[in-house]
């Protein structure tokens, strides 16, 4: 019998494994869609296809000279981009990715509070833009972290509203329980307006484009990151990455049946419904950034707070209403 | 056990660096790890509900204002500049509390006698494990204690919060608020492209 913490050692090193490998691709498959979308091959000259544009991709980081500016805070600067990776990887811990009926629920830990341990280390994410663009000690970085925290904490909101719609038809906080109520109808029917609420934020949590204020281009030069270079950069960049999977993997497991399959088409195992699932949603993320401008800022606010926020209060009130009265 | 003992020296230690950092940012990052200290705490006592809403209320909303005020209040001034050591002023003060402390603490478990324990047990639900639905400290129970028997201690916080909101507003509100009128609103928006043309030039 293999001890406990080997079992979660080992689940824990596959994992990461795999998300990190599943970055690599995501980054190369993101360049290639933009590619395809402005009518250019995008990247194809390292291995076949464009294969080994990660591994060129890594090599080049890992060479780069890793600069500190001399105004900047030396602890500050060089602790903030681990804290973005280390929460971007620990919200691994608890998201299940299928389910067997002899092997239950295919995660590393699955804690009552799922979806709760996932709000927590999302909200502590903000720590790294935040400390890494004041550390750096220069004017464009501070403004990027200053937008990024005011665009985190405001989109947290609407947000987290749009979760206890689903908890509410659920009646549990446990990610495979959230899961296990959807083998009739997945929550994107009942919860329509929430699911939408829930992808609008995330894009911005994530600080995607449209919503990419905090590293715009062409007014604060690369944004919380401008004096980040070498690997401290590429960890930024992992977790950027990293965080688009997990909104992707929190956007299936709650609104779209998670490892259920649709149209009863149950012989494919749910493990393959749960990648291709997420995948869509990667690739509408790519489809996004190809598609929209970046929105000012002040309409990015009053978007937050005027619209997102009193829609999903309402769209909680009404589900309590509705869950209250069929009893 | 162990982890008690672990998590006790970081707690105080990180403490101990909130108080004396000299500059403030630092005072954060000992924060938010004194945070973490105490929601690992929460858990070992299966306490799960508490250590994640720790988290996500102390860490994840109130300590990140923290960071933007700095950033806000240390752009144009020196901001990395250190601070004044307080440690040795706080010092003597500080034995005191902490004398005083550890007499009440002795006082308290002195007091505490079995049949005072079982007086309160019922209140004290059995220990179970940590992630285990409808157990002690997990969300259901919780939620049921919350809504039940703490419906209104729960309900006068949520009074005081709002009143605390509607100072903030009174406090911070304009002399002339801002109306936002459709018209009033395209009026500004017509400002501020002239103004972005006028800077264009």
């Amino acid at each position: 019998m293999i001890p406990f913490w080997a079992v979660v050692l080992i689940k824990s090193a596959l994992l990461l494994f795999v998300v990190v490998t599943t970055f690599a691709y995501a980054m190369l498959v993101e360049r290639k869609v933009l590619g395809w979308m402005q009518l250019r091959p995008g990247p194809n000259r390292v291995g076949p296809w464009g294969l080994m544009q990660p591994a060129a991709d890594a090599a080049k980081l890992i060479l780069k000279e890793d600069l500190t500016p001399k105004t900047a805070d030396p602890l500050i600067y060089r602790l903030a981009p681990f804290i973005s990776l280390l929460t971007a990887f620990s919200v691994y811990a608890v998201i299940p990715f299928g389910a067997s009926a002899d092997q239950g629920t295919w995660a590393i830990g699955n804690p009552n509070a799922g979806i709760l341990f996932v709000l927590a280390i999302a909200s502590i994410g903000i720590y790294g833009i935040s400390l890494g663009g004041w550390a750096s000690g220069s004017k464009y970085p501070l403004l990027g972290s200053v937008r990024a925290t005011a665009q985190m904490i405001s989109y947290e909101l609407a947000m987290s509203l749009s979760f206890v719609g689903v908890l509410i038809l659920a009646g549990t906080t446990s990610l495979d329980g959230i899961v296990n109520a959807q083998a009739r109808w997945w929550f994107v029917l009942p919860q329509f307006v929430g699911c939408v609420i829930y992808v609008i934020t995330a894009v911005a949590e994530t600080n995607r484009a449209p919503f990419d204020l905090v590293e715009a281009e062409t007014e604060l030069v690369a944004g919380f990151h401008t004096e980040y270079s070498g690997l401290r950069f590429g960890l930024f960049f992992i977790a950027e990455y990293v965080n688009m999977l997990t909104v992707s993997c929190i956007a299936t497991l709650l609104f779209f049946g998670g490892w259920n399959a649709p149209f009863g088409l149950a012989m494919v195992p749910g493990v393959v419904w749960f990648v291709l699932k997420v995948a869509c949603f990667m690739f509408f993320y790519m489809w996004l950034r190809a598609t929209l401008p970046r929105l000012r800022y002040d309409r990015l606010m009053a978007f937050g707070w005027k619209v997102l926020l009193p829609v999903a209060t309402l769209n909680l009130v009404v589900t309590a209403i509705i869950v209250a009265y069929k009893g | 056990m162990t982890a008690f003992w672990v998590l006790s020296v970081i707690l105080i230690a990180s403490a101990i660096w909130t108080i004396s950092a000299r500059k403030p940012v630092y005072s954060v990052v000992a924060l938010l790890l004194n945070f973490a200290a105490l929601a690992a705490t929460y858990l070992t006592l299966s306490a799960e509900f508490l250590a994640v809403m720790q988290i996500i209320v102390y860490s994840g909303a109130i300590l990140v204002l923290f960071v933007f005020v700095i950033a806000l209040l240390s752009s144009g001034v020196a901001p990395f500049a250190a601070g004044p050591n307080r440690l040795p002023k706080a010092i003597t003060p500080a034995i005191f509390v902490v004398l005083a402390a550890f007499g009440f603490l002795y006082y308290a478990l002195k007091s505490v006698t079995a049949a005072s324990i079982g007086a309160a047990g019922q209140a004290v639900a059995p220990i179970g494990a940590v992630g285990t639905a409808d157990v002690f400290g997990s969300v259901a129970d919780f939620g049921r204690a919350l809504f039940t028997v703490w419906l209104l201690p729960f309900e006068v916080t949520a009074l005081i919060l709002m009143v605390a909101v509607i100072g903030v507003v009174l406090l911070a509100g304009d002399r002339a608020p801002y109306v936002a009128t459709p018209r009033r609103a395209r009026q500004v928006e017509r400002e501020m492209r002239e103004a972005i043309l006028r800077g264009g030039e």
